[in-house]
């Protein structure tokens, strides 16, 4: 890369409607500072141009195939700059709540769109270090209230995969990270076990220990370990340590 | 319309704009030294009053060769050709006008033999005014052009917060609007055309449903052309990823229904179903009439696993509820997803209406 694309802002565009790329291409192209690296027509794609193109701002619609908007500001976390493109009015809170630079409706008037591009350029140059709390954390704060996950999306590399939280056995903290089993596999997530046990459906999620989230569905016995201690054990055959406060829910929600 | 012909004051600002235009001529005829002073401005004067109204007429040319629609050679030829005929016919009149002013005005005699060397300048004069006008009209269409689409940009807007209003009231989801507007915006610059027909579809889909409120029920035939118009709004922004295929039994056609009946279900099958498939799919409509009933079946391909939250369902149990207020246990609604598939199955009586029902009653 030579110095002169290095000074160009690096910009996404992601919806599914050819129309609706066309339109914000357009509004694009009278900027000589953009360069448009990728176009995306889904959650997917986008994920994965993003993780290899790096670019600098996307700009996003939230209602399309496989992963919507906020699952992929998710997955691509926070040094992505990210506009918010909908024809929708209703998920505008959600949007700054997730830190999105701007929020347009569709249709995109020209001036608007401008405005949030110049937005995003401020932004940009103040380049703001990245102590905000991971892309996950803020997601799950602003996700709608009594409505909790039914699929978590997770990246590893350029890959998504989605797991139905039916599928979920377990999940176990690992430093930042929380290590999600599933279907005989682990994936890993940038997000705290406190932040992920909030988004669970507690009547079928529990915290039984400082590092563990259980299924309850897969649980299948739970037997002494030590003398404060015991393992749950699972139908898939994983043991699990269980301290004693979460012994002591395990054991409320097991005799009602 | 013509630009200037058809307005007095615009007429009268480009007549005084041809005065200099006059005097040029005038001071290039007496270049030649043939012609007196004031004899190239007795010539001049109405000579160019007559060209000034004959170049009115490069506006037809340019009008009918917009400047980016036909190729540069044919451009060029257009408008040489033109110059070339306008400013022959010119110089002829040039030449009768001086033989007339010869012949009738003593102080004249002589003119048109010592005009004769000055016709090449008045040809040459007036093939550049005549390119300098068509020069014009050029300017004058883009901006007018420009000026028009501002104006349909400012009315599609007002249509657009007149449309909502009357749209949540005829029950037509907004956000369906919205896209569609966002489409056509998207459409005014790089395909006009396109974004002109996709207003029309629009405007004959909302039109259709909005004079629906009233009815109480209206043939089948009538609600299929009104889905058929919301599938050709809904194609200009699905493209190859939306396929419709319909199967509708002839006297099927003939039956009354429930106005906006199938409507929502198609609605339903495409931002439930299409939207949510990255290739896109299929959506089946098969409506059948048997034994005094009719039964109608919506069944389209969707992403078992896209997630359930999005309003699914609003539209199905509005269909459901009108349904049993008007019909009862005559009428049948069933809604299911099966693997990759979504099917609504409806039944309800065929033949005379609730209202027509009633009346006879």
């Amino acid at each position: 890369m030579n110095a002169e694309t290095s000074n160009k802002i690096r910009v996404a565009v992601v919806d599914d409607e050819e129309l609706a790329r066309q339109i914000l291409r357009e509004f694009l192209s009278s900027h000589p500072e953009i360069e448009l690296v990728a176009e995306c027509a889904n959650g997917f794609e986008a994920v994965k141009a993003v993780a290899e193109l790096k670019p600098d701002l996307v700009f996003l619609d939230i209602q399309m195939p496989k992963l919507d908007g906020f699952e992929v500001l998710e997955l691509i976390g926070n040094d992505t700059a990210v506009v918010f493109v909908t024809a929708h009015d209703n998920f505008a809170i959600r949007a700054f709540e997730v830190h999105a630079v701007d929020y347009l409706m569709k249709p995109v008037a020209a001036g608007r769109f401008e405005a949030a591009l110049k937005r995003a350029e401020e932004r940009l140059e103040g380049k703001a270090p990245s102590n905000r709390p991971a892309a996950a954390e803020l997601a799950a704060a602003a996700r709608p209230p009594a409505q909790y996950l039914e699929r978590i999306p997770v990246r590893d590399g350029a890959r998504v995969s989605i797991i139905p939280v039916a599928k979920l056995d377990y999940a176990e903290a690992q430093d930042d990270y929380v290590a999600l089993a599933s279907d005989g596999k682990k994936h890993l997530k940038q997000q705290t076990i406190a932040s992920l046990e909030t988004a669970l459906d507690p009547s079928r999620f529990m915290r039984i220990h400082r590092s563990y989230i259980v299924n309850l569905e897969r649980v299948a016995k739970i037997e002494p370990y030590s003398k404060d201690s015991h393992v749950a054990v699972l139908t898939t055959g994983a043991q699990l340590p269980v301290s004693r406060a979460g012994y002591a829910r395990l054991r409320t929600f097991l005799d009602r | 319309m013509h630009p200037i012909a058809a307005q007095f004051r615009r007429l009268l600002l480009y007549l005084v704009a041809w005065i200099p235009l006059a005097a040029l001529l005038a001071f290039l005829l007496s270049m030649t030294h043939e012609v007196r002073p004031e004899e190239a401005v007795v010539l001049a004067i109405p000579l160019c009053l007559f060209y000034a109204v004959f170049c009115l007429s490069a506006w037809y040319p340019c009008r009918t060769t917009p400047i980016d629609g036909v190729s540069f050679e044919k451009l060029l030829m257009t408008h040489v050709g033109g110059a070339l005929v306008a400013a022959g016919i010119w110089t002829f009149a040039a030449w009768v006008l001086a033989w007339i002013l010869a012949s009738s005005v003593n102080a004249f005699r002589g003119l048109n033999e010592r005009l004769f060397p000055a016709l090449p300048v008045i040809l040459v004069t007036g093939i550049l005014l005549y390119l300098l006008s068509v020069f014009f009209y050029y300017v004058l269409i883009a901006l007018e052009a420009s000026r028009a689409a501002e104006a349909r940009v400012m009315q599609m807007s007002i249509l657009a917060r007149e449309a909502e209003l009357k749209a949540l009231k005829a029950q037509v989801n907004p956000h369906f609007l919205f896209n569609s507007l966002n489409s056509i915006s998207a459409l005014t610059s790089s395909d006009p055309a396109k974004a002109r027909e996709m207003c029309i579809l629009l405007g004959d889909f909302l039109r259709r449903t909005l004079g629906l409120g009233e009815k109480s029920a209206i043939p089948l035939e009538e609600e299929m052309s009104l889905i058929h118009a919301f599938l050709a709004v809904e194609q200009t922004r699905y493209g190859a990823r939306l396929h419709m295929e319909e199967k509708i039994a002839k006297d099927a056609l003939a039956v009354d229904v429930p106005p906006l009946l199938l409507q929502p279900l198609v609605e339903n099958a495409i931002s439930h179903g299409i939207a949510n498939l990255v290739e896109g799919g299929w959506i089946r409509l098969n409506v059948g009439c048997e034994n005094g009933s009719v039964s109608i079946v919506v069944e389209n391909l969707f992403d078992p696993d896209a997630p359930a939250r999005r309003r699914n369902g609003v539209g199905l149990a509005n269909v459901r509820q009108r349904l049993m207020a008007r019909y009862g246990n005559r009428a049948t609604f069933e809604a299911k997803g099966e693997g990759d598939r979504f099917r609504v199955a409806i039944t309800l009586p065929a033949g005379k209406s609730f209202e027509k029902e009633v009346a006879a009653q």
